[in-house]
């Protein structure tokens, strides 16, 4: 049975995160993160986190044994620091390990069951964990996907289908009116997912939320005071760490540290009808900007209707503008009024996006993508016209769209069969 | 009144399979047909097998049932579908002799000890305390049983339509069985319309056939079943012909006479096999549709020209065939039709094909959603098997995905149900490369064995071809291949200089077998057969290695079997739509149970948690 491992802790601000190990290859990996230094079971000992020649953190490392552990399995638990970086780099650490791999929500709950390590009672007090952490990663995983990466899953989607459902329809379809010969339509379409996932692959880190930051949109009509709402929320509780005009006219940034995450505020003056094209055009980007950022804080007058100036995702937040009664919603950026409560409010949000079924999320994200890519790479390489090994590259396309099942959601037999009696007349 | 363990009602593909598998198991049987003439019927195309089909025929015969055996019989062309791609997705297909294969099964059929055969019309099941104990026949009698088996085929209710007319019955010529069909539907049970058409038979003496081209069968046929070898008659070809302009011209004229575009059906059709309306409206861009003119037999003129399924009335289907080349003088004997007719939700039975509903009573074929013989044999088997375990108590047998094609069909009906008929393709089994047609003994004879289903031939047919496998391999793995051999047989030598065995050879470089029987046999006792064998085993090797981990999961959920009075509504945490869903579907096992949609990690930890719990308190009391 895989290793798996996870998150324990619920989240990335605390001052200590515990990440979580299970299975035959727990103790190994734990190994090899620090230089072969195993400490002895039971026993929490100080090491220094090590992969691949960079220093991860300094670490309390506890082991326990087969029959000794929540999960009954050989375990480990790494005490890291409470960092967002430093959770996400040793997660990386393990999931580049063989063997092992990311635990799904409720796994070790699971062996820990199977194990005889828990009882129906304990079991049920768990239940809502797991729910919450299924959810967490479900809305997270909608989340990351709403923006550009979404519009390339999308693509990557629409053409593994077509490229499975070509190969599917000469092997299942063999005696019917179907193409003999498929490669070069279905070398194409691989060809391209495979050039979107090297790029993908390539940019792993440099773009990676973490570092770059969370960004939050103030959405609002002129001069309802989002100006002075900026000023006032980077003047107070946070570090103004830049201040620079965006590339756009209509874009203003502050950057600034809130609640230990790099946040930038985007003052997206000019929600407004454009006067001329020019205008329009930066008028038009700014609302784009504002869609895909992490999070919108809409500012209103009494009474008007947020979703005129534009879409109210998950998590957005509306406040009255120009008021002085926190409690009924109100912001006032001239005399401070609800500004401590705004910004906690947004740095609880970002905190809880950047840890625990964020990091899982982007941790899967990514391996699925590297496995995916492997996967197109072998496929490609099975491709041949006479269709000898069509069966071998179905298989890799299947496993290529397993792999990135998380990002494209599940690509089903009826989906490829829909494909197929759509493009060709089947029935002799 | 007359007492037998199972009674099979119908005695088309799936009912001749679950009745002979019951017998085989040495229980008492009755088969009630509305006559004996019919068993073994083919109703639609006059052949058998193909891709997906051609594995289930073999499964059917790993576990010694019929239909393979009969088809290799009364085969008058044989096929290997996908010859040139990988033994994975090779299917045998072949035309079959329809007036040789009813000889055959019939003969199989009433040849059968502890199998009795009873023309009669079946109009009631006779239900005890909630649980079926036997069926009422139209003349009254009663028939008790241990278990029923329906397999009423496209019998219930069935209306076929030519054109504007209507007319009731379950195929042309035959009577529908409408009061079972009420029954059934009281009963609450989920039921739908399905409908399938199927074309008009031509006089094969009114075809041109020296301007048509000709589709001949393979030069070495491959067989059915795993006990034969070579065909049994003399064997044919068939004609393929084509559409054209003029014919698509005809029907689009003529589609509003159509019983399907006049508004007199409403039911959903396959899409697999379009009628011939169909292809002329959805696929408008194409001006020619292949047809394949399949002769239905030697001593019989019928031909069924397959690809042109119609609801047309009869003038129209006079006209439009007379348009293609080499049908310009033919003689129609029996119009085009379709028929409508009932199913009932698969998602109402256990995987055993019992109905969850009423205890006792197993439904098998077209009746759940299904098309195809194959696929009604599959179930048929499935169900004979059950119907004789339920009857002596002991557990089902429940088929899996990771070991056939049946397991596959059976697990996607109950958890999907059917929108349209149900037709069983390769690319349904994730497993494909392990599910093989080849290798469908090596899966399922040791448990048909087990089961009680096998003969002592094919015991030791089995046995035999098992101990040869092992004992080539053993030979291969030890045999190791110097430099100078290889490149005396034309394989490659590792550069590295690394030892490896013929065996080692056989996963690593496709094409060693055929280097080793041009050879003329490298090994003293080495048959061809054995070594082709082990060589499409060790092809997909390192694949079934890389699907072990899922495998392993997926037996493990298996193997957590849920009990059918398991009560969702007590464990609490679980929420009131998802309780009631499972309590509907009443999954087997917990990966069943994990496949229902909307299910989600904490729900299912829940279920496991309550069987560990239940476990344990069988286990203390």
């Amino acid at each position: 049975m895989d290793t798996i491992f996870a998150l324990a802790s619920a989240r990335g601000k605390a001052g200590v995160s515990v990440l979580r190990i299970s299975g035959a290859g727990a103790w190994d990996a734990v190994s090899a993160l620090c230089g072969g230094r195993l400490p002895e079971p039971r026993r929490a000992a100080l090491r220094r986190l090590i992969w691949q020649g960079d220093i991860l953190d300094d670490a309390l490392v506890i082991v326990f044994a087969e029959g000794a552990s929540f999960t009954g399995e050989p375990s480990a638990e790494l005490q890291v620091h409470g960092s967002i970086a430093v959770v996400d780099a040793v997660m990386r650490a393990l999931g580049q390990m063989p063997g092992l791999r990311l635990a799904e929500p409720g796994e070790f709950t699971r062996r820990a069951l199977e194990n005889g390590r828990l009882d129906l009672e304990q079991v049920e007090g768990l239940a809502d964990l797991i729910e919450a952490e299924t959810e967490a990663q479900r809305r997270q995983a909608q989340r990351s996907l709403s923006g550009a990466l979404g519009r390339l899953a999308e693509s990557w989607r629409r053409d593994l289908v077509q490229a499975a459902a070509l190969i599917e329809a000469t092997i299942d379809f063999a005696d019917e009116d179907v193409p003999v010969d498929v490669t070069p339509e279905v070398t194409a379409l691989l060809a391209r997912v495979q050039a979107d996932l090297s790029a993908q692959i390539a940019g792993f880190g440099a773009a990676e939320r973490i570092r770059e930051g969370f960004e939050v949109a103030i959405i609002g009509r002129p001069n309802v005071g989002k100006s002075t709402l900026l000023n006032a929320l980077a003047g107070r509780d946070a570090a103004i760490t830049s201040d620079i005009a965006g590339t756009t006219r209509d874009v203003i940034e502050v950057r600034m540290d809130l609640a230990g995450l790099a946040v930038t505020f985007l003052d997206t003056a000019g929600l407004r009808e454009a006067t001329d094209a020019v205008e329009a055009i930066g008028i038009a980007r700014a609302q784009e900007r504002a869609r895909d950022a992490d999070l919108r804080v809409f500012l209103i007058a009494p009474g008007e209707d947020p979703t005129e100036l534009a879409q109210v995702q998950p998590g957005d937040l509306v406040r009255i503008a120009k008021s002085d009664t926190p409690a009924a919603g109100g912001v006032s950026g001239k005399t401070g009024a609800g500004v401590p409560e705004l910004l906690s409010e947004i740095g609880e949000i970002l905190s809880q996006r950047a840890s625990g079924a964020g990091l899982a999320v982007r941790l899967r994200q990514r391996q699925g993508i590297a496995a995916a890519a492997d996967a197109l790479d072998r496929a490609r390489a099975a491709l041949d016209p006479g269709g000898a090994a069509s069966e071998i590259v179905a298989e890799e396309l299947r496993s290529a769209a397993r792999a990135l099942e998380i990002l494209i959601g599940k690509i089903g037999v009826e989906d490829l069969l829909d494909t197929i009696f759509s493009s060709f007349c089947i029935g002799k | 009144m007359k007492r037998f363990d199972v009674i099979v009602i119908g005695g088309g593909h799936a009912g001749t399979e679950a009745a002979h598998a019951a017998a085989r198991m040495g229980a008492q049987v009755a088969l009630v047909t509305l006559s004996t003439r019919d068993l073994g019927v083919m109703s639609c195309n006059p052949a058998m097998g193909g891709l997906g089909k051609g594995h289930i025929i073999r499964e059917i015969d790993a576990l010694d049932g019929v239909m393979g055996r009969v088809s290799d019989r009364a085969g008058i062309q044989f096929r290997l579908l996908n010859r040139r791609k990988g033994p994975a997705v090779q299917g045998p297909r072949a035309q079959i002799d329809r007036a040789l294969y009813r000889a055959e099964m019939q003969a199989e059929m009433t040849g059968m000890a502890n199998l009795r055969v009873i023309e009669a019309e079946v109009t009631d099941l006779r239900v005890d305390t909630g649980r079926v104990t036997g069926v009422v026949l139209a003349d009254g009698t009663t028939l008790e049983a241990g278990a029923v088996i329906l397999t009423a085929g496209t019998f219930l209710r069935g209306t076929l339509h030519i054109g504007d007319r209507q007319l009731r019955g379950g195929r042309m010529g035959d009577a529908s069985a409408d009061r079972l069909g009420d029954r059934l539907r009281d009963l609450g049970l989920g039921v739908g319309r399905l409908k399938t058409g199927t074309p008009p038979r031509l006089d094969g003496r009114s075809i041109d056939w020296a301007i048509l081209d000709r589709q001949e069968g393979d030069a070495e046929p491959v067989m059915f079943s795993f006990l034969n070898r070579a065909p049994f008659v003399r064997q044919i070809a068939c004609g393929i012909t084509h559409t054209n302009a003029r014919t698509h011209e005809i029907i689009r004229e003529n589609l509003s006479r159509s019983a399907l575009y006049g508004g007199y059906i409403s039911s959903t059709g396959p899409r697999y096999c379009p009628s011939v309306e169909d292809k002329v409206v959805r696929f408008a861009d194409k001006d020619s549709h292949q047809i394949f003119l399949e002769p239905e037999g030697l001593e019989d003129h019928t031909v069924y020209p397959n690809g042109i399924s119609t609801s047309l009335p009869e003038d129209v289907q006079d006209a439009y065939v007379r348009s293609i080349r080499g049908l310009e003088s033919v003689r129609i004997l029996q119009p085009g039709y379709a028929i409508e007719y009932d199913y009932f939700d698969p998602r109402g039975l256990k995987g055993s094909l019992e109905l969850t509903a009423l205890p006792g009573l197993f439904l098998a074929g077209q009746i759940n959603g299904t098309t195809g013989y194959e696929e009604a044999g599959g179930q048929g088997l499935v169900a004979g098997v059950n119907a004789v375990r339920l009857v002596r108590g002991e557990d089902p047998w429940l088929p899996s995905r990771r070991d056939s094609y049946i397991g596959v069909m059976i697990d996607d009906l109950r958890a999907n149900g059917a929108t349209e008929p149900y037709r069983m393709f390769t690319s349904r089994a994730e497993y494909r490369l392990s599910l093989r047609a080849d290798n469908a003994d090596q899966r399922l004879t040791e448990t048909g064995i087990s089961l009680g289903l096998v003969s002592e031939t094919r015991k030791a047919a089995f046995g035999a071809k098992m101990a040869a496998l092992s004992a080539a391999r053993d030979q291969l793995s030890a045999r190791i291949v110097t430099r100078a051999e290889a490149e005396d047989w034309g394989l490659p030598y590792a550069a590295s200089g690394e030892r490896r065995s013929l065996m080692d050879y056989l996963s690593i470089v496709p094409d060693t077998a055929a280097a080793l029987l041009a050879q003329g046999g490298v090994m003293e006792g080495l048959d061809p057969e054995t070594l082709t064998q082990l060589s499409r085993d060790a092809t997909y090797e390192k694949y079934a290695h890389r699907q072990d981990a899922a495998v392993e999961m997926l037996r493990r959920d298996e193997d957590m079997r849920i009990p059918d009075d398991f009560d969702y509504a007590a464990i609490s945490g679980l929420s009131g739509e998802l309780g009631a869903k499972l309590a509907y579907v009443r999954p087997q096992n917990l990966a069943e149970a994990g496949r229902i949609e909307g299910m989600t990690p904490a729900a299912l930890t829940l279920i496991l948690a309550r069987l560990r719990r239940l476990a344990r308190d069988r286990g203390a009391a």
